[in-house]
């Protein structure tokens, strides 16, 4: 007799067996979905985030309170010794500043000279607060509380001080999700500064304990690259801007194939402590969208 | 309907946990996994159903989040409850020898089957690296968790069963 048959007066309960099945289905064909299209992610994102990504927002606060609190304790006793240590520093510094002002009129003109002032003061910035991180281990995104009600879209790049965070990659009415450059998923077009070569700038778990990111394939048969170049977003980067900070090179090798240079790079953000994040809402101009303008 | 309630709100609130206060609390960036925890014990302690149930939802929410592939959360979860509720038949509450262990083994097997899917896939081989790093220490913080949420969830079921079988009373 099958289990399913309903018997006279029992409540019908469907066993866990034929519930396994039929969920696994469920499970197996959403997967495909969403691996092949981008349709079913949005709506679903969207109902879920509206009610979650409040409660974030309050907890976290919660959350950021408490590890304040203890990395407090923590740090009091080499905060006595380096306040001393800064004192010190900060006449030097006095100095340097002074030294510094000059530099930056220098550099004013030599900017206006050469046009360069399309540097990112003038992309448009939103400043937006980070709310929750991923639920697992192994990969390093996470949500901010601003989303497309205040003029976000998927594919805006996501900046911290003076570095290149990452892109948004999913966005709810009121929250959107940011993936880091240091995520094992993420790969980035980037280029050397001083010799405009290109290069794959790709995260890696393995390195994330050391706060480094990896590049490859990058050719330089000249050998000018160096140690402490800098690294940019490139021109031929389909999703992100020219010309923003990635980090500098920590170390170069040259691969097995003898064409190509891979190394390590330092990034210019400190993606452990980030917590408040600025997002451009200017979007990459691509072949694509802009015959769609005209 | 009140067991409905209380499970929503507890998968809820373990899911803001994860994301937010510990996030704030981590050693060395390591999260502990309090949604397998409570995967897990709703396995062994009420069975298969809900076990797979649970753990259906908490993989739907954990993906609709930060899956990069929607479903994949769900189904892990899914299988690890179902096969906790394999083991209803020799829990017993008084003992915490046994929850401990399947709260480990199941968190060992939701990193494993994580690596496979996610990173063998793209060719991340060194096995060794991703199990010093993520999954071992994961397991520990876990396990370390367990010690204070599982009475709670323990509490929190007995509770309900008492108030179930004093409804189910009134109708005989």
């Amino acid at each position: 007799m099958s289990p399913i048959i309903k018997k006279k007066g029992e409540k019908f309960t469907l066993p866990g067996k034929y519930l396994l099945f039929i969920l696994t289905l469920l499970c197996t064909g959403l997967i495909v979905i969403t691996f092949s299209t981008n349709f079913l992610s949005a709506p679903i994102s969207a109902v879920g985030g509206s009610f979650i990504a409040p409660l974030q927002e309050g907890i976290s606060k919660a959350g950021s309170w408490l590890s304040t609190r203890s990395e407090e304790l923590v740090q009091i006793r080499s905060l006595i010794q380096e306040n001393e240590e800064l004192k010190a520093q900060i006449d030097e510094l006095t100095m340097e500043n002074i030294r510094l002002q000059q530099d930056r009129y220098e550099l004013t003109n030599l900017r206006e000279l050469y046009d360069l002032d399309m540097q990112y003061d003038e992309y448009e910035k939103i400043g937006a607060r980070i709310i929750a991180r991923d639920s697992g281990n192994w990969f390093h995104s996470f949500v901010i509380n601003k989303g497309s009600n205040d003029g976000l879209m998927i594919d805006m790049n996501v900046m911290a001080g003076s570095g290149l965070v990452g892109r948004i990659v999913d966005v709810g009415p009121n929250w959107s999700k940011v993936m880091s450059i240091i995520d094992d998923n993420s790969n980035t077009s980037g280029m050397v500064l001083s010799t405009s070569d290109n290069l794959m700038v790709r995260g890696d778990l393995e390195l994330y304990a050391d706060g480094l990111i990896s590049f490859e394939k990058l050719t330089d048969s000249a050998d000018r690259v160096v140690e402490g170049d800098k690294i940019v977003t490139s021109n031929i980067s389909d999703k992100y801007l020219p010309g923003i900070l990635i980090g500098y090179i920590s170390s170069i090798n040259v691969d097995s194939n003898n064409l190509t240079k891979s190394g390590l790079i330092t990034p210019a953000v400190d993606f452990e402590h980030l917590e408040e994040v600025l997002v451009i809402t200017q979007m990459k101009q691509t072949a694509e969208n802009s015959t769609g303008d005209s | 309907m009140k067991r409905f309630i209380v499970s929503v709100l507890l998968i809820i609130i373990c899911f803001l946990f994860q994301t937010t206060v510990f996030k704030g609390l981590n050693f060395g960036g390591i999260v502990p996994n309090l949604l397998i925890i409570l995967t897990a014990s709703f396995g062994f302690m009420r069975g298969e159903r809900t076990g797979l149930i649970i753990g259906f939802f908490c993989g739907f929410l954990a993906d609709i989040f930060f899956g990069n592939v929607l479903g994949l959360n769900a189904m892990i979860y899914m299988y690890i409850g179902y096969a906790n509720g394999k083991f209803n038949r020799i829990f017993f509450p008084e003992d915490i020898k046994l929850p401990l262990c399947l709260i480990l083994v199941s968190d060992l097997a939701y990193g494993f089957l994580y690596y496979i899917t996610l990173f063998l896939m793209r060719g991340r081989f060194h096995i060794g690296y991703y199990f010093l790093n993520v999954i071992l220490p994961e397991m520990i913080y876990t396990i370390l968790i367990t010690l204070l949420l599982y009475p709670l969830v323990l509490w929190i079921n007995k509770k309900l069963e008492a108030s179930e079988k004093r409804s189910a009373r009134k109708f005989v």
